[in-house]
């Protein structure tokens, strides 16, 4: 019977670290001891301040660029990574995204197939790639960053809520299939977080918040830190909802 | 790059399987996966140690095909020449 794992020496990597949602990721897993590569599509400074405060705090990090979306990205980040920190990556967190949002009358093909490509094709990619040191290492962390608009539908965003749904199913099919290897995938599905995304709604949409009020970046990476962590080795397939109870 | 040796190949791959819990004693060319409890995902592990050592690619297709420890063996071996 395979026996609990607790983590070898391994690094993770954080798609869209750059700001929002994923820099605080990136800084919650490089303050427990994770060596960090903070990918970012073009946000080249954002990456950089972000690998600079995670130094100045003692950890690890390197910025690497890559757009998920991209077929040959899974591999660039993931050589990428084990090149310079020198271990396999064992912790990967699926949260680049994007958004563009319109009725469904009136989305666009282009919406459609570039909400698809990054939000949920890239996180398969990555998650394929992952799979092969996570296997070799008989433990693997990964937290894909879907939405609560994957459960709750949200007017305008079908092609968001497809593809954040389609990360809870693709989660969760990893789940039975390697779990005996020591790996874990689990899903967040944050509500409405005080980012750059959401910074053009209106802020009356809290109170439909049982908690009157959005949520902030660090409360989505202290779920990802525990569904990272040696402790959370039985939690698997899981979706945990960060939503102040817009879901319940 | 020298030529990969039948000889090569069975005892990595015998190596490897044997690593998935089978005791070595029990793995022999003959022997079905089935009898030696290995399962699908070992086998995209074996892929994996195939790939990286001798540079064969095998898709799920071919191993879906894949019955026993000498059809694995003759099928890296193939694909290597």
């Amino acid at each position: 019977m395979p026996e609990p794992s607790t983590r070898p020496e391994g690094c993770a990597l954080v798609t869209g670290a750059s700001r929002g949602i994923g820099a605080a990721i990136a800084k919650s897993l490089a303050r427990d001891g994770w060596p960090v590569a903070v990918n970012y599509r073009s946000d080249g400074d954002g990456a950089a301040a972000v690998v600079a405060e995670i130094e100045q705090a003692g950890g690890r990090a390197v910025p690497l660029a890559a757009d998920v979306a991209d077929p040959g990205a899974a591999d660039e980040l993931f050589v990428g990574a084990e090149a310079h920190f020198g271990v396999p990556v064992l912790g990967l967190v699926n949260n680049a995204g994007i958004s563009a949002d319109n009725l469904i009358s009136m989305l666009g093909e282009e919406e459609w197939q570039s909400v698809l490509a990054t939000n949920l094709t890239g996180a398969f990619r990555l998650t394929r790639r992952a799979l092969k040191p996570m296997m070799r290492a008989r433990f693997g962390r990964i937290v894909n960053i879907s939405s609560v608009v994957g459960l709750r539908a949200n007017p305008g965003q079908a092609n968001y809520a497809a593809a954040k749904a389609g990360l809870i199913a693709m989660t969760k099919t990893v789940t039975v299939e390697v779990a005996r290897r020591g790996i874990t995938a689990n899903a967040v599905a944050p509500g409405w977080i005080d980012t750059d995304m959401t910074a053009g709604l209106e802020s009356g949409l809290t109170a439909n918040i049982p908690a009157r009020r959005a949520g902030t970046p660090e409360e989505v990476a202290a779920c990802v830190s525990f569904l990272a962590s040696d402790a959370a080795g039985y939690v698997n397939g899981a979706v945990l909802t960060v939503d102040g109870g817009l879901a319940a | 790059m020298s030529a990969i040796t039948t000889e090569q190949v069975e005892s990595r791959v015998i190596e490897t399987l044997a690593s998935f819990g089978p005791d070595v004693s029990q793995i022999n060319r003959d022997a079905t996966f089935e009898e030696l409890d290995i399962d699908s995902l070992d086998l995209v592990e074996l892929a994996q140690v195939v790939e990286d050592d001798y540079g064969v690619i095998l898709k799920g297709e071919d191993m879906k095909e894949l019955k026993t420890v000498g059809q694995a063996i003759d099928l890296i071996v193939s694909r290597a020449e």
